[in-house]
């Protein structure tokens, strides 16, 4: 294959020691320094090569990403591999990024010449064989099929539905999207053709600083990574701060539980998050940039270091970025994976490689921030989202949305739902839809209970409030936040009471430690949790007081550590706390005054009893039970020692005559 | 000028200030626990937040700027309620030992939670086994009293540039501690105690000799010597609620007599004689093109700092033991002899305003099969001890030091304070190097609280450059400037501790910067008083030269009062 970026003609100047400044749009749309139609039909020729529109063999796009990978695409690949090598058959493998469709991990298109790319889904290394020789044959109708993706240039398959009118595509708006699944993601060439850098040409030539964060701000884009913040304000600050340095930085630093739309992203369109960050560093005046990302992910690392290095290789990021004084270098700086580095000023510490803890603000980082110099942080989605408001005007980004909430929003969709995954959803769209149409609904036929989302400082969603659209705002009027992006659905199996342990575990493990309401007080929220699902073996009176005074307790050291906490982390540690009690006040006091859980998920105040009039006194279940908690006499009704009982569920197993109630 | 209402009174205050300082200086009383003048303000401890109008959280005011037309509320219920649960919180994981903790009358936890009303004990932990790290010979920590104010990771870091204890793990489990959480004594602390001074709680405590004394004294085989270090005389009375600064050296001997020991020497006496041999050493090097600038080795913490973390600096400095040794080998050798006392039944005590002079103690370099110092007791110990033995400091009558080492100088005395051993050893130098003395003997520039402070000095058309510096971060800046070449300076002093052994790591607890000052007034008070103003005037001294050294850097000199120093390899 010939490089798209090799000479045309000998007029054409552009070349590897001195690069061309208006290559990216020559590329594409060129030859701009001199009219040849031969120049030109032979760059056509190349790009349709680059995008592998006109090949002599079939094409196979495999999907992998860390979620494809995960879900086996190694070993589907390698099944690939081995068959086309068996049965002689030349083909290109292209390897993609997520598409967002994890549940039908591993995916495979297959493109043949002239035809439509055509996908398949949850393809494992035995189901290779058969749809390739299948496609071959014309055959396309076998399992797994998904949907085409069609072209003008190509020929459609006849019966076989548009891919993206999948369910779990239809109600989607991919615009960060975009790319992630249907490129290969370190391929260059192909982010170019596709439009990719025009963006940060037209902003380097054209854009003033001022015009820029002025057309950001207008645009309405808010901070994707949770707090919502006007991004083209923030800029400002950071512009208008005089300063011999400025840095920008990206916070890839992903850490909610149940979130994984950045590292997707990364994986899956590198190219777009150098744009974004180019452009931001650009607006703010900065020639350093940082991408902060935790080193649990490593293919994003990977990808993004190659991309990096392409870009520097072709003079998109250095030195005079196509001849317009503007240089960047872009470092990635590797997170240990504490989730408080995400909080802006502990993750600038850690740049600096200090210990990650929040200190107080003012100055706010736009003023001084990583080395004392203005900075500014924006996530990784709010960056993806740049070269489109660049290219399209910040008018175009306005109109979608609601009133305080522009463009897109990327969900990681997860837990009880038919259809997990990555969304991207234009906002204001319903919580419900996002569930029940593009999710498919709860499966198993169980019902809805909460969706919670925005992580361990959101909240959860209970069901009367499914249709809140998601929007900063609203979202805040029902206790929960809009976060960074993660979305669990929960059906009614799901005791919301382990739900908010889970989370204070987890917001326990990982306060800094610094401030003491956040250190001590979520440890102490913790622990009431612990004692209200636990069934402590010595219960003194004084323990039954503190259960009872639990929900108090915690209210009162809710409200003190939402108060007084230094960071964001700590301000909201209490949410999950408070947002099931609101909604679910009665499941916690099933577990205090009643000591049941409703769900039966908290296994320590299960209660197992045998039913008389079932039990014929076969002994399995005594012999089965570990703690000898069974007594009784052969061929008379057993009974349970409850106190010698360790709720382990063996009798349940054992008994052939549903005997053994548990409660 | 900024304008803001605090509790419904106008204020002023300028522009940067934080709200903290406009607030205490209004009168009002807002608590902190990791407040510390002077330090970066981390906002950790949140006692001192306060409600602002049109903000909606509570704002930490240590760390907050003022802004024209703020409206602010110390005392809401809101506030108090957030304040005591702070404290509570930080009960619910402390031990409940104040009955027995060092300090009980002076811990910051107990004063704000009498003061908040704290009466029950509302959340509870299971108490944890305590882990006191006693390796230091120096310090102790015990960890489960900490409440990770952070002042002495702050003081350690910003104040002395050591860094020998951060924040390890993360939430509850989160603790201050060494790299790797081994033990201090193999860390690259230096044992200077400014950690202590920092600590609201019972958690950095000294490790205490008061048993081994009271042992000693008990001891009739023993003769049991105590020497008082310079700027002991001008600290212990504050503990008895004297002014600060006040000068109580009459009585202090008193009361060490009362306790029972047998000979009181005067440290300041063996400052002098440090001056003789420091001087003379500085004009040897001067003369003899040896190694300059020539560095003051009198402060443990700073010989062990630079043994660390400067080893290129070693031939630097000054050989001379500090006063302290001196005092100790001269009286386990020569007075020891003359009075007849076999060595190992000679006891000696030192008084001293410094946790590393227990450190500087147990070097192997320091003694002749045993230590030439037996036992440290800071100035806190002095005062537990003075208070044990039932003694009323106040009303006893004023004594005289023992003979021959209780006669000093004025410049020996200046010895506690930052810039003194500069003025006493310039006072000498002039003397050696002209034969006279300096007309005007002090030097104003080396005078005062500034961290680093130089003077160009001529002496017979000798010009020496002299730097002085307190607080270790402020050598480092020394330091690194004589290591990027600057050779306009001869002498450089250091003392680890802020304004010096007045300021040191075994004063009273807290980082009283007025206290301090006063301190350092009394001592230039005696100086400015008292005729015998120069070391080589010292008649104690010219006799023990004539009687016993011979002459400064002679022969018995080197055996006794001289040292060696070693590089040190620590994780830092």
């Amino acid at each position: 294959m010939t490089s798209l970026f090799e000479k045309c003609c000998e007029k054409c100047w552009h070349s590897e020691s001195k690069k061309c400044p208006d290559f990216i749009s020559c590329l594409t749309s060129g030859p701009l320094c001199h009219t040849n139609d031969a120049c030109k039909s032979h760059r056509d020729g190349k790009i349709a090569s680059s995008m592998l529109k006109k090949t002599s063999v079939p094409v196979i796009y495999m999907g992998l990403g860390t979620c494809g990978l995960g879900a086996g695409a190694g070993k589907t690949l390698g099944a690939l591999k081995e068959y086309l090598k068996e049965n002689n058959i030349e083909a290109i493998i292209r390897n993609v990024g997520c598409i967002g469709l994890c549940t039908l991990e591993p995916l495979m298109d297959i493109k043949l010449p002239g035809k439509a790319r055509i996908s398949f889904g949850n393809v494992m290394p035995k189901d290779v064989g058969p749809i390739i020789s299948g496609v071959m044959e014309g055959n396309v109708q076998l399992p797994g099929l998904v949907g085409q993706h069609i072209s003008d240039s190509d020929e459609k398959w006849e019966g076989v539905s548009l891919f993206f009118d999948h369910p779990f595509f239809r109600k989607q708006k991919r615009w960060v999207l975009q790319n992630c699944g249907m490129n290969d993601p370190v391929n260059i060439e192909e982010y170019i053709i596709g439009g990719g850098f025009k963006a940060l040409e037209k902003t380097l030539k054209s854009i003033t600083r001022k015009d820029l964060c002025d057309s950001i701000e207008k645009s309405g884009l808010r901070g994707r990574g949770g707090g919502g913040f006007p991004t083209g304000t923030k800029w400002k600050f950071a512009l208008n701060t005089p300063s011999d340095k400025k840095f920008m930085i990206c916070n890839a630093d992903e850490g909610d539980p149940g979130a994984f739309m950045d590292r997707a992203l990364i994986e899956g369109d590198p190219y777009r998050l150098i744009e974004g960050l180019a452009i931001a560093a650009y607006g703010i005046g900065a020639s350093t940039a940082y991408v902060y990302i935790r080193a649990e992910y490593p293919l994003a690392i990977e990808r993004l270091k190659e991309s990096i290095a392409k870009c520097e290789e072709l003079g998109i990021l250095g030195e005079n970025v196509f001849d317009s004084g503007f240089s960047l270098k872009i470092k990635i700086k590797m997170g240990a994976g504490a989730f408080v580095c995400g909080e802006e000023t502990a993750l600038m510490h850690s740049i600096e490689g200090k210990r990650g803890m929040p200190r107080p603000r003012p100055p706010f980082p736009a003023q001084s921030g990583l080395f004392g110099k203005p900075s500014i942080v924006n996530n990784v989605e709010t960056l993806a989202n740049l070269p489109s408001i660049v290219l399209n005007g910040h008018d175009w980004f306005a109109a979608t949305g609601t009133a305080s909430s522009k463009g897109t929003k990327v969900f990681a969709l997860s837990g009880n739902v038919n259809r997990t995954g990555l969304v991207e959803v234009e906002m204001g769209t319903k919580i419900s839809e996002i569930i029940n149409d593009i999710g498919g609904g709860i499966p198993d036929g169980k019902s809805f209970k909460a969706a919670q989302i925005g992580g361990p400082s959101g909240g959860c969603i209970p069901p009367q409030h499914m249709d809140i659209e998601v929007d900063y705002e609203s979202l805040k009027t029902v206790g929960a936040m809009m976060g960074s992006g993660g979305l669990v659905i929960m059906d009614e199996t799901a005791c919301m009471v382990d739900v908010a342990k889970f989370f204070m575990d987890f917001i326990q493990r990982e306060s800094c430690g610094k401030c003491i309401p956040c250190r001590q007080g979520t440890a102490r929220m913790l622990e009431i949790l612990e004692l209200i699902t636990s069934r402590p073996e010595n219960t003194d009176s004084m323990r039954a007081l503190e259960r009872f005074q639990g929900i108090i307790t915690m209210e009162r050291l809710a409200a003190v550590i939402q108060d007084t906490s230094l960071c964001g982390l700590g301000q909201t540690a209490p949410n999950p706390v408070l947002s099931t009690l609101k909604y679910f006040r009665d499941e916690y006091e099933a577990h205090i005054y009643e000591r049941r859980c409703p769900s039966g998920v908290c296994r320590d105040l299960l209660t197992f009893t045998i039913i008389e009039d079932k039990c014929t006194g076969c002994t399995l279940c005594a012999r089965k039970c570990p703690t000898q908690a069974i007594k009784g006499a052969v061929k008379s009704p057993h009974y349970i020692i409850t106190e010698k009982c360790i709720r382990c569920g063996a009798c349940v197993e054992s008994c052939r005559f549903n005997a053994i109630e548990v409660k | 000028m900024i304008e803001l209402t605090i509790n419904n009174k106008k204020v002023t205050a300028s522009e940067n200030e934080m709200l903290l300082s406009v607030i205490r200086r209004e009168g009002f009383h807002v608590p902190t626990l990791c407040h510390v003048e002077g330090l970066t303000p981390t906002g950790a401890c949140r006692l001192c937040v306060v409600e602002i109008e049109g903000i909606r959280g509570l704002v930490p005011s240590c760390a907050y700027p003022v802004r024209n037309g703020m409206v602010v509320q110390t005392h809401s219920n809101r506030l108090i309620e957030a304040r005591k649960t702070i404290i509570e919180l930080l009960l619910g994981t402390h031990p409940d030992d104040c009955l027995y903790c060092t300090r009980r009358d002076t811990c910051e936890l107990l004063g704000l939670a009498e003061e908040l009303g704290v009466r029950e004990r509302r959340y509870k932990k299971q108490p944890q086994i305590p882990k006191i790290d006693v390796s230091s010979p120096a310090l102790m920590r015990d960890p489960a009293k900490c409440i990770l104010c952070g002042r002495c990771v702050r003081v350690c870091e910003e104040i002395q540039g050591v860094g020998a204890i951060d924040f390890i793990g993360r939430g509850s489990n989160c603790v201050v501690g060494t790299a790797f959480n081994e033990g201090l004594n193999i860390s690259s602390c230096v044992n200077c105690g400014q950690c202590i001074t920092a600590c609201p709680t019972g958690a950095l405590v000294e490790q205490k000799h008061i048993k081994r004394v009271l042992q000693a004294l008990n001891d009739p085989s023993k003769t049991v010597t105590v020497q008082h270090a310079p700027a002991v005389s001008v600290t212990l009375g504050e503990m008895f609620n004297l002014p600060s600064g006040t000068d109580v050296q009459g009585i202090m001997i008193s009361a060490l007599r009362e306790i029972g020991f047998d000979q009181v020497f005067d440290t300041s006496f063996s400052a002098d004689l440090t001056i003789m041999e420091e001087a003379s050493e500085l004009v040897h090097r001067i003369q003899n093109s040896g190694k300059l600038p020539m560095m003051t080795s009198c402060s443990p913490a700073w010989v062990k700092f630079v043994e660390t973390f400067y080893p290129q600096f070693l031939p630097n400095l000054s050989t001379c033991k500090s006063p302290m040794q001196m005092l100790g080998a001269v009286t386990k050798t020569w007075w020891a002899q003359k009075n007849n006392i076999p060595r190992e039944n000679i006891y000696n005590v030192a008084v001293m305003p410094c946790t590393a002079k227990k450190f500087e103690a147990t070097r192997p370099e320091m003694g002749d099969l045993t230590p030439d110092i037996d036992a440290v007791l800071t100035t806190r110990e002095l005062y537990e001890l003075i208070r044990m033995k039932g003694i009323r400091m106040t009303e006893l009558v004023p004594q005289f030091n023992d003979n021959p080492f209780g006669q000093r100088s004025t410049a020996g005395k200046l010895f506690g304070a930052t810039g003194g051993v500069m003025e006493a050893a310039v006072r000498t130098a002039y003397w050696l190097i002209t034969g006279k003395n300096l007309e005007t003997p002090v030097i104003p520039e080396v005078r005062d609280l500034a961290g680093v402070k130089e003077a160009h000095i001529e002496i017979d058309g000798l010009k020496i450059g002299v730097a002085v510096a307190s607080g270790l971060a402020n050598a480092r800046k020394i330091l690194d400037d004589i290591a990027l070449g600057r050779s306009d300076i001869q002498f450089v002093e250091i003392m680890s501790c802020p304004g010096g052994c007045i300021g040191g790591g075994g004063q009273p607890y807290g980082t009283d910067l007025d206290a301090v000052r006063s301190r350092m007034q009394s001592l230039y008070k005696i100086d400015r008083d008292e005729t015998v103003r120069f070391s080589h005037e010292n008649e104690s001294i010219k006799n023990l030269y004539t009687e016993f050294l011979g002459k400064p850097l002679g022969h018995e000199s080197h055996r006794l009062l001289h040292t060696d120093y070693y590089k040190r390899t620590v994780m830092k």
